[in-house]
């Protein structure tokens, strides 16, 4: 029976190295899941099959209950795909925690308390902080991203907040040392679920100062958690499968956390205790600049008659919904010969990636989608840049001006084709509480509207014959 | 647990850590929503500890406990490779 449990941990693990290896290239990405559900398979059945398994009524009965509540989750609307990200890192944290203090009584009831050596119960200890906080901190950031009525979208920050936040994680990780000195005292079931109380605030309060621009950071912050938080449970259980998984999704998280730390020229600290959105407004160079704004018909002259042009996607589209309309526009500009490419910056939207999803669910061809370092070159040949519904990615402010909060942050130089178009909800400023220069730029002309709507008489424009 | 255990249980930890940096750095950037969602799945393993937990021998509160984290777990292995396979669908080429 040992053998079949190591011999399919080493399958479940290479099935595993294999499927992420297979998300190198999108033709042989599905085949990466196939592996993925291959893997997990071969190893729940490996676990279940053990003989000192007998309660099997309970494990149909959870298992059971994960599809009827997965298969909803799984249908969610791509513009929820953040939010969803968010809840199942929550359920991942939530599982750990509960199976580190499953296991911590069970020893605890044993005599003797043999299993408690320094190791494991250490590891015991970092599994429970790390399963409850991203219990707590993902579902607070799932509340953020759904937009849960009561509660604040914008950063909260009191004085003393960061003092506080790390103030409980020292007691909590200073009672898992003494845990681990005093593992089975007759009071260290109390100081147990103190930790476990103290990780579960602890998640609360990392994500009160957390606002929506820095999700993407946040979130795979979140996801490196909760895969060290399987490793610990690996530890604790000497099951090298989870230790070698949760290593996978640790390291996934980890390099995740860098892309979009360095797409915003910030450190991991400043995310998580800086509370970006707090800084005042940069004042502008000189007087106060005016918008100048662009009839649809107009817009619709210039995007036709132009030979390059680049859309630039923002969180804004999303909200909107609007990425069906841009397909529309997409066919009716290629259709008359205009080069058309969307430049993806890193954290547009709330989530890694999460611009790619939504025009590669409107059918944009993924070759058209260009990563911010390989359009910015191209951009001053660029006849129209159409700036949808992103703000703080495209403000030339971030170039030069230390005052705001986004300085040194790489850009899309939108700035620097002939001519942007800008489509914006309302004239107020960004999530980021910033003016944007580049709306008030020379060759800067401004669309107000709902994305939707803009796009939706834009390709009126273009319906019946062309313009005239 | 002995001392050999712990280290090869280090051991595995590194290495595995190696080959995730060296695997996950050559992912196509179009695809992190789809690998956040596919890691996601993957480190649902903790499965693998709930059922142990669920289906032993132990007292009810533990069982419990255990049956709770086995659903969470398999929501995220359903939800997971579901959505993940629904996402790259959509990503063609021309």
């Amino acid at each position: 029976m040992h053998v079949i449990s190591e011999l399919s941990a080493v399958l479940a693990t290479a099935l595993f190295i294999f499927a992420l290896y297979w998300m190198n290239d999108p033709k042989t990405a599905r085949r990466g899941v196939r592996a993925g559900i291959t893997g997990m398979t071969v190893a729940v059945v490996a676990t279940w099959i053990q003989p000192g398994i007998i309660h099997h009524g309970w494990i149909v009965a959870a298992i059971v209950a994960g599809f009827v509540v997965g298969i909803p989750l799984s249908q969610v609307p791509l513009t929820a795909v953040p939010q969803r990200t968010a809840l199942s890192h929550a359920f991942g944290g939530l599982a750990a925690g509960l199976v580190g203090t499953a296991e911590y009584f069970l020893w605890l009831g044993e005599p003797g308390g043999a299993h408690f050596t320094p190791f494991r119960t250490g590891a015991l200890v970092v599994e429970v902080i790390l399963g409850f906080l991203t219990f707590t901190g993902s579902l607070m950031a799932a509340g953020k991203l759904q937009e849960v009525r009561w509660m604040p979208q914008r950063p909260v920050t009191y004085p003393g907040q960061n003092i506080v936040n790390i103030g409980v994680l020292a007691i909590a990780v200073g009672l898992g040392v003494v845990l681990v000195l005093h593992p089975t005292a007759p009071w260290s079931g109390q100081v147990f679920i103190a930790i476990g109380v103290l990780a579960l605030v602890f998640g609360v309060l990392l994500i009160i100062p957390i606002g929506g621009a820095d999700m993407p950071t946040v979130i795979s912050i979140l996801n490196a958690y909760a895969g060290l938080a399987a490793v610990a449970m690996g530890f604790v259980l000497d099951n090298k499968l989870l230790v070698t998984a949760g290593a996978l999704d640790g390291s996934s998280g980890l390099i995740l956390s860098i892309i979009m730390c360095r797409a915003m020229n910030r450190s991991f600290t400043n995310v998580l205790f800086g509370a970006f959105g707090k800084a005042q407004p940069a004042a502008l160079k000189g007087e106060q600049k005016e918008w100048k704004q662009e009839s649809v018909e107009g817009a619709a002259q210039l995007l036709e008659q132009a030979r390059n042009v680049v859309i630039v996607p923002g969180y804004g589209m999303a909200v909107a919904q609007a990425q069906h309309k841009v397909r529309e526009l997409y066919d009716a500009l290629t259709k008359r010969g205009v080069n058309v490419k969307f430049a993806i910056h890193p954290v547009a939207g709330r989530m890694p990636g999460h611009m790619n999803v939504l025009l590669a669910e409107a059918n944009i061809p993924y070759s058209a989608l260009v990563e911010m370092d390989e359009i910015n070159p191209e951009m001053p040949q660029t006849d129209v840049a159409l700036v949808l519904g992103a703000n703080d990615v495209v403000n030339p402010a971030a170039r030069y001006n230390k005052g705001t909060p986004i300085y040194g942050m790489p850009i899309i130089d939108a700035d620097k084709a002939k001519t942007v178009l800008a489509v914006k909800r309302s004239k107020n400023p960004g999530f980021a509480g910033i003016d944007n220069e580049l709306y008030v730029g020379d060759n800067t002309w401004m669309l107000f509207g709902d994305a939707k709507a803009v796009l939706a008489d834009l390709v009126k424009q273009f319906g019946g014959g062309g313009i005239h | 647990m002995t001392a050999t255990d712990f280290g090869s249980m280090l051991f595995v930890f590194v290495l595995a850590t190696f080959i995730g940096l060296g695997v996950i750095r050559r992912v196509s950037r179009l695809l992190y929503t789809p690998l956040m969602s596919l890691t996601n799945a993957i480190s649902a393993i903790a499965v693998v500890g709930s059922i142990v937990v669920t289906g032993a021998d132990h007292p009810l509160t533990i069982r419990i406990l255990g049956a709770v984290a086995l659903f969470a777990s398999m929501t995220n292995i359903v939800s997971g490779f579901m959505i993940t396979d629904r996402m790259l669908k959509m990503f063609k080429k021309q």
